[in-house]
């Protein structure tokens, strides 16, 4: 044992390391898989919460009072389009072209700004129309429920921009493209939770109580 | 131990440390076995305190109308008492467990994201020393460790925001450890050990991750909306504004229940690999054994209102879940009888690792039992919410997971010490610890089904309680002896001088075995490459082509040296690291900060993003 | 040696079982005098000794394995290294799935039928469960009072025999204040008399059900069984089964209301309980109910000293015990921390007066 020279090398954990994984996968990878399958379950309960106190707000305002859903179907597209600026980001990391990989991921978080500054209008509209977190059930699991979405949206953001700081600082391995890859799976799952949200809280309609 | 020497980088504040030896370093490891140490070591200092708290119950249970402990001192203690045991306790030393165990069981050198795994221990530290500051600051959680709303929402004191805030923290390392094991496992496996060669213990944590990868977010949501109706006024738990009680009870419970599993899944491991070394036979129907503890894990989350049988949510809900309870009796106990057949026909020598591991499964029969009992929907409308369930909990959890978790300190304690414990003085810890443990919680049985309700401070004479509360405080004492019994083992074996080198001491069968004692920094010199299941016994006996039967391989056949797996003598390591707990010190100060200021918030979010940015940046090994 | 052994097991057992029926234990659910309850141990005592002999047969074969193949000094042996036997792991799979089905049977028959609701001709109450006591209401159309209000009573629940009683289980609170001016919540509780029923619990927003019949007339004890906060452990009942002419008879008394005070100290008592008490220290009225006056946030005291009304203040004290109801209205907190109650700082005089007039309700 005392012949073996142990010294520094790069980690076990990254992609182009020689040795090898039991499943041919970075460790990276299933990593975030399973950390979005935990995630699975976070935005599950919230959405059920939701759905469960639909209708059950004993005061309005109610959903069809504050709702523009042509707005935020504006806001949803934009959302989705930036997955598409991701693609594209992950796209040009993989060709090695550096420039457009940190022009996509600019984009697809300037989209993401976009969705999150969209959100916060509508969420002052809807308190100066009188919803807010304590009003009523509603107030309380929509603001939750997007809330905390939105958080995940902005974790998403700050991840991009880090993304383009250190590849434009040379911080970026040589293969780029995985962390973007990964940085990409993630911004997918917030876009996937969304559209869920979307169709769950403001196309199904939620019929207003009528007055006694 | 060989060091592990790193060139400095950098000069100045924000130098890489370096260290692998000395106090300073275990602020810094990365090191899968470091953690596991400071994981267990944290852990048992919380055992102590969560017993403690178990006395001082015990020691008001004692006569009737007890007034060591008034009211509100009582819902503090035994809400802790709760908490510490199963957050702070059992999670940590299986973890601890894990950590130090697995990458050396299936032939790794670390586990996936060592930095990561630094970062969950510090997270946890901390989260519990958050819980703990609660007393000097107002007051500790006293709605009980299950916090039902309302009660949850509304009591004044501050003690259930502390609860609310400090479980999210201990949850967030649970997560982060539990998908660095899940990985570690699934990817990073020596050559040749495929899942259905993996020991039982490894196949257990596997499951155990995959359960709390999946019900702790559900409780993490049940614990914000928790603390949004307490800190701001939000209704999801308001009955006056339509919210609904028994969604606080959905949400806890859907995580509740995995999470005894959690507790137990590690135990069945250790019975697993404890038990066939000790009656020299291997683990009898392994596969059952491994395939139970799947189904053990899926259908856990199919049972979890039967916590809520008597909360009123309709015939058609109890029937079903009466139905599922019912069902996962069976993946659970039929191990039961795989641990039986493994010792019939052994030949079983009674090591103090062996009786806690024998203790151990006979203690979880008699829990499982009454557990069965339960699932007697109607019967269990008399049991709920009475000394019965706490018998039947603390004979499956303290019966199976702690006495499995003594089994596992003398088991392995040569592997990680290198030393062994005092085997005299263990066999009298065990018995001390196996008679107090039936006086403490046997009787709570009968105490139940006459009558005796949960979380109550006081008890009239009237009830012809008395007597059997007493024989369970001095029961309660009698392990509180026997625990010390252990730590004192525990000091005089590392008080005393290290004589006798212990590589392989109980013949041991599995592959952590095959590196010394404890083993070097680097685990293995080389991967042992695996053709089986109990890899290290089947190159220590051979079986002999005359007679049928086992006899030792040649000498040497157990070496590594012909696996050719060293790496031409180069061994990557990761590097020690500060960003971890850098990381892991925000979240604390955020919780602070949601108490009592939003700066505190601000800066705390600023702590974890430093934290996480150095992290980023810092390459897992340092540049030379 | 052994049979020494055999014979200390046996008497441990022996004693264990024969404490187990324990003469004075008033919520021992194994003596169910209740219909309801005694289903629920019907059904507990068969599956019980399942238990026992599944354990016996299993803790044996654990004890016979350890001793049969202990590993013997001087002989060393490998045995053989027998990896599993499937046939007989999945036998051991089906049979308790087999047994379990066959419990499982009884079992949701009873589930079906304990929900099943009252029939014509029971009597309803309405169970109130407070911040920390228990208010009993008689909705029934015969059972309104001479000032139009169902009969309400706390603490001590007043049922007739052999007829089925159907109990709506409602979460109440909003009305007190303790010490700290912190309201009394509506909160989880649990409604539990061991000898007549198990337990349902008793949620805001939600109506649970219990329906049960007694035969057998006396005082039965229970408790909340559900932590409900500070004084959880306080919060207990009694039920008091009448036979029926009884019952008919404590019917029509609390239908009227308790004859008006002849003694002067009770009648100062009657003063200072329906008037504003001096220096703005509030009124008993505020909170509590007598015959047609008063509140409905704390104990109804219409018949106080009825003699079926035997405890109060969550039933921690007996009604009878006069020293025990003074140093309650004299502090409540200090002899029930936490106590919804505030402290009206009264005079010994106006205890006396108030004791007495209480004693007067009858």
């Amino acid at each position: 044992m005392a012949d073996l020279a142990i010294t520094p090398g790069h980690g076990a954990a990254e992609p182009h390391d020689e040795h090898a994984t039991t499943t041919g996968l970075p460790n990276t990878k299933i990593a975030m898989w399973v950390f979005l399958a935990s995630e699975c379950l976070l935005f599950g309960a919230l959405i059920t919460t939701y759905v469960l106190y639909r209708g059950a707000s004993d005061t309005g305002p109610y959903p069809a009072d504050v709702f523009d859903i042509p707005y935020t179907s504006v806001s949803s597209f934009v959302l989705l389009a930036s997955s598409l600026t991701m693609v594209l980001s992950l796209t040009a990391a993989q060709k090695r072209d550096v420039a457009r990989m940190r022009l996509w991921l600019l984009a697809t978080a300037l989209l993401g700004l976009t969705f999150v500054g969209g959100q916060v209008y509508e969420f002052t509209a809807f308190y100066d129309e009188g919803l807010s977190i304590t009003t009523n059930l509603f107030g309380t699991t929509f603001y939750v429920l997007t809330g905390f979405h939105g958080v995940h949206v902005t974790v998403g953001i700050l991840m991009l921009l880090s993304l383009v700081g250190f590849s434009a600082a040379d911080r970026l391995p040589d293969d780029a493209a995985f962390p973007v890859e990964m940085v990409g799976l993630y911004w997918h799952f917030v876009d996937i939770v969304w559209i869920i949200i979307f169709t769950v809280v403001y196309l199904i309609p939620t019929p207003s109580p009528v007055p006694a | 131990m060989a060091t592990v020497t790193v060139p400095e980088t950098a000069r100045g504040l924000l130098r890489r440390p370096t260290a692998t030896t000395g106090a300073w370093s275990w602020l810094t490891t990365v090191d899968h076995k470091k953690i596991g140490i400071m994981y267990g070591v944290a852990a048992f200092v919380f055992f102590i305190v969560g017993g403690l708290e178990a006395l001082l119950i015990r020691t008001q249970l004692y006569r009737p109308d007890g007034t060591l402990l008034n009211a509100d001192q009582y819902n503090q203690v035994f809400t802790m008492h709760g908490i510490t045991m199963i957050f702070l306790f059992v999670m940590p030393m299986s973890s601890a467990l894990f950590n130090y165990l697995i990458p050396l069981m299936i032939g790794a050198r670390d586990v996936a994201f060592p930095r990561l795994n630094a970062y969950s221990f510090w997270v946890f530290a901390l989260g519990g020393l958050f819980l703990y500051s609660s007393p000097f600051l107002g007051g500790a959680p006293n709605g009980g460790w299950f916090g039902y709303a309302p009660n949850s929402t509304t009591d004044p004191s501050i003690g259930m925001t502390f609860y609310a805030l400090g479980l999210i923290i201990t949850g967030i390392a649970s997560t982060a450890g539990a998908v660095n094991l899940a990985v570690t496992v699934v990817n990073m496996r020596a050559p040749g050990m495929s899942l259905f060669r993996m020991p039982p213990f490894v196949w257990m944590g596997l499951v155990v991750q995959f359960l709390l990868v999946f019900s702790l977010p559900i409780i993490t949501v049940a614990l914000f909306q928790l603390l949004f109706d307490r800190r701001w006024d939000t209704a999801f738990f308001d009955p006056t504004r339509g919210g609904d009680p028994i969604l606080w009870q959905h949400l806890f419970w859907l995580f509740g229940h995995p999470e005894v599993y959690i507790l137990i899944l590690p135990a069945f491991g250790i019975f697993s690999e404890v038990l066939p070394v000790f009656s020299r036979k291997p683990l009898f129907g392994y596969q059952f054994v491994v395939f139970s503890g799947i189904a053990i894990g899926f259908i856990g989350f199919g049972v979890w209102a039967h916590h809520m049988f008597a909360a009123g949510l309709g015939p058609v809900a109890n029937t079903a879940f009466g139905i599922s309870t019912a069902i996962i009796a069976v993946p659970t106990g039929i191990k039961i009888f795989n641990w039986m057949g493994t010792m019939y026909g052994g030949d079983i020598r009674f090591t103090s690792a062996m009786l806690f591991s024998v203790g151990g499964v006979a203690m979880f029969v008699i829990g499982g039992l009454s557990g069965v009992t339960h699932a007697i929907v109607p019967s269990d409308y008399q049991q709920t919410d009475t000394y019965y369930i706490v018998a039947h909990f603390h004979y499956v959890l303290f019966g199976g997971a702690i006495f499995g978790f003594f089994s596992a300190f003398f088991y392995w304690w040569p592997k990680v010490f290198g030393r062994r414990l005092n085997e005299a003085l263990g066999k009298i810890e065990f018995w001390l610890m196996l008679v107090g443990f039936n006086l403490a919680f046997g009787p709570m049985h009968i105490l139940g089904l006459q009558g005796m309700i949960r979380r109550e401070y006081s008890y009239p004479e009237s009830l012809g309680l008395t007597f059997w509360n007493q024989v369970s405080t001095v029961g309660a004492f009698l392990i509180a002896l026997s625990v010390l019994m252990f730590m004192v083992n525990v000091a005089r074996t590392h008080l005393k001088h290290r004589d006798e080198a212990v590589e392989d001491p109980w013949d041991a069968r599995t592959i952590e075995w095959m590196t010394t004692s404890p083993p070097p920094v680097h685990n293995f010199d080389e991967i042992p490459t695996v053709h089986s299941l109990d890899e290290f016994w089947h190159r220590k006996y051979v079986e002999d082509e005359r007679s049928g039967t086992l006899v030792p391989a040649q000498a040497g056949a157990a070496d590594t040296h012909d696996d050719g797996h060293a790496g031409h003598g180069s061994i990557h390591l990761p590097s020690p690291s500060y960003w971890p707990l850098v990381a892991a010190v925000g979240l604390p100060i955020m919780a602070y900060g949601v108490l009592y200021s939003w700066w505190l918030v601000g800066l705390g979010a600023l702590v974890v993003l430093t934290g996480i940015f150095g992290w980023a940046l810092e390459p897992s090994v340092a540049e030379e | 040696m052994r049979k020494k052994v055999l014979w200390t097991l046996g008497s441990i057992a022996g004693g264990l079982l024969l404490a187990a029926c324990a003469p004075n234990a008033t919520q021992d659910t194994l003596q169910p005098v209740g219909d309801v309850a005694k289903q629920q141990k019907a059904l507990f005592v068969p599956v019980f000794w399942v238990a026992v002999a599944v354990f016996v047969i299993v803790q044996g074969g654990i004890l016979y394995i350890a001793i049969r193949y202990r590993h013997r000094k001087g002989r060393d042996r490998m045995p053989k290294q027998t990896h599993g036997n499937t046939r007989l792991e999945i036998g051991w799979t089906i049979a308790p799935a087999v047994v379990l089905a066959v419990v499982t049977v009884p079992t949701v028959a009873l589930i079906w039928d304990l929900a099943r609701p009252a029939g014509e001709g029971a009597l309803n109450i309405t169970v109130e469960g407070y911040q920390w006591w228990w208010g009993f209401s008689y909705p029934d159309d015969d059972m309104v009072t001479d000032w139009d209000s169902p009969i309400t009573i706390a603490d001590t629940m007043v049922v007739p025999t052999g007829r089925q009683i159907s109990l709506a289980l409602e979460s109440k609170g909003g009305g007190a204040q303790d010490a700290n001016q912190d309201p009394d919540f509506q909160v989880i509780h649990s409604f539990w008399v061991p000898q007549l029923f198990g337990k349902q619990d008793v949620v805001p927003g939600r109506t649970n059900h219990i329906v049960f019949s007694v035969d057998e007339p006396g005082t039965y004890t229970g408790q909340c069984a559900e932590f409900c906060g500070l004084q959880h452990g306080r919060m207990k009942l009694e039920v008091r089964a009448l036979e029926p002419a009884d019952w008919e008879a404590w019917v029509e008394n609390q239908k009227t209301l308790a004859p008006s005070p002849t003694d002067p100290l009770a009648q100062q008592g009657e003063e200072l309980f329906l008037n504003p008490l001096s220096d703005g220290r509030g009124a008993c009225i505020q909170c509590h109910a007598v015959g047609d006056q008063g509140a409905t946030a704390a104990p109804n005291l219409s018949h106080f000293a009825d003699p079926e009304h035997t405890c109060f203040a969550g039933c921690n004290w007996r009604t009878e015990d006069r020293e025990a109801l003074a140093a309650w209205l004299a502090d409540p907190d200090a002899v029930k921390l936490g106590a919804k109650m505030p402290d009206y700082q009264l005079t010994d005089e106006e205890i006396d007066a108030l004791v007495a007039y209480l004693y007067s309700l009858t």
